[in-house]
């Protein structure tokens, strides 16, 4: 993932940089990388009070048991897309956490759960290659569901959005579709890709 | 329907500090720990963020990133997409500071509560980073076959482009 970001990122800087040449756009481009640089760190300056918040009314949920009490609620169709998985197993237990995590926008605590739900499902595959279950959930995790999104609303919030908060409904829909799609097609492509 | 962002941030943080109260958690101290981990990650953060933002600024100034909107056009009417996101369309899957990046420039050049700016958010918070998902978890425990993962991940991410325009008209007309 690293490499294809390390290829991503030259070919932005020369192709703006030969863009500006042709254009004859160089003192603009000059100026862009002195105030990209600053507003990176203008932005994260500004943005971090806000992170931090979230962040510390997150944990008070999370101290009070909330990921507990919401993983159960999952429990039913958790059993229904891991049909393999034992049920209150190790492996159900630990992607039912990260479901939860994910969707109270725990990406901290989501990461870890998520690997410890992969480790419990590798003990039952001793191959090198990704088993339904497996695919399943990562796929899950790819197309994953936050309830309140905050980074981008704060981002939103940053460029002078009137009421930051008023997409929530349109990104629901919008990853609840996105989910359905990814939980759908990987359905129906688990019986053929074997191998 | 102005008014009901007024009321999710104070809804929220009632519903949190009661819940936290009423489960004895010693709400202060939580708070001030998590709000810890936020200032490590936002710091965390900001090296990558410098070196993907200054190099989407040199997209903008150059005219790059108007001439890769422009050839992608034709993909983004296809799809009912304004051109301006077609950008965060493609970092999306492989990087989130990338999209971050993107977005920002997004939010600068057209608003963020125009319809690009709020497709673009809609796209930018409806899925997660597939390839780095895909990178960690299957990383983690050796697994280098992923058979399906990947086409089905994407087929999710298609998906949420379609729909960030579909659902934008529906909420914003």
């Amino acid at each position: 993932m690293n490499i294809l970001l390390n290829y991503i990122w030259a070919f932005m800087i020369l192709f703006s940089i030969f863009c500006a040449l042709v254009t004859g756009r160089m003192s603009q481009l000059s100026a862009a990388v002195l105030n990209g640089a600053g507003s990176a760190v203008t932005l994260v300056i500004a943005m971090t009070g806000m992170m931090c918040a979230w962040t510390g009314l997150m944990k008070i949920a999370d101290g009070g048991g909330i990921t507990g009490l919401l993983a159960k609620a999952f429990r039913p169709a958790i059993r229904r897309l891991f049909p393999s998985c034992e049920k209150d197993g190790p492996a159900a237990k630990a992607m039912c956490m990260n479901i939860t995590a994910n969707l109270l926008g725990l990406g901290n605590a989501a990461t870890p759960l998520g690997i410890a739900a992969m480790k419990e499902l590798k003990k039952k595959n001793p191959t090198r290659t990704a088993d339904n279950a497996m695919a399943m959930f990562v796929v899950i995790n790819a197309s994953s569901l936050q309830l309140i999104p905050t980074f981008m609303a704060t981002l939103r919030a940053q460029y002078g959005a009137a009421s930051p908060f008023d997409i929530l409904p349109a990104v629901w829909l919008t990853s609840v579709g996105a989910l359905l799609a990814g939980v759908t097609t990987a359905k129906l492509l688990e019986g053929r890709t074997y191998g | 329907m102005d008014n009901y962002g007024a009321y999710a941030v104070p809804a929220v943080m009632l519903c949190i500090v009661l819940f936290g109260f009423l489960r004895r958690v010693p709400v202060f101290d939580a708070f001030v720990a998590g709000a810890k981990e936020g200032l490590q990650s936002s710091i965390s953060i900001l090296p990558t963020l410098v070196g993907l933002i200054m190099a989407v600024s040199m997209l903008s100034a150059s005219g790059a990133l108007d001439l890769l909107s422009s050839f992608l056009a034709p993909a983004a009417n296809a799809l009912g997409l304004p051109p301006q996101v077609m950008p965060l369309a493609l970092i999306k899957p492989i990087s989130g500071s990338g999209s971050t990046a993107v977005l920002t420039q997004i939010y600068k050049d057209c608003g963020p509560d125009s319809f690009a700016g709020r497709v673009a958010s809609v796209m930018s918070g409806s899925t997660e980073t597939t390839f780095y998902a895909v990178a960690v978890y299957f990383g983690a425990v050796g697994i280098k076959k992923t058979r399906h993962t990947i086409p089905a991940a994407l087929v999710g991410d298609v998906t949420a482009c379609i729909l960030s325009a579909f659902t934008v008209r529906l909420f914003f007309r």
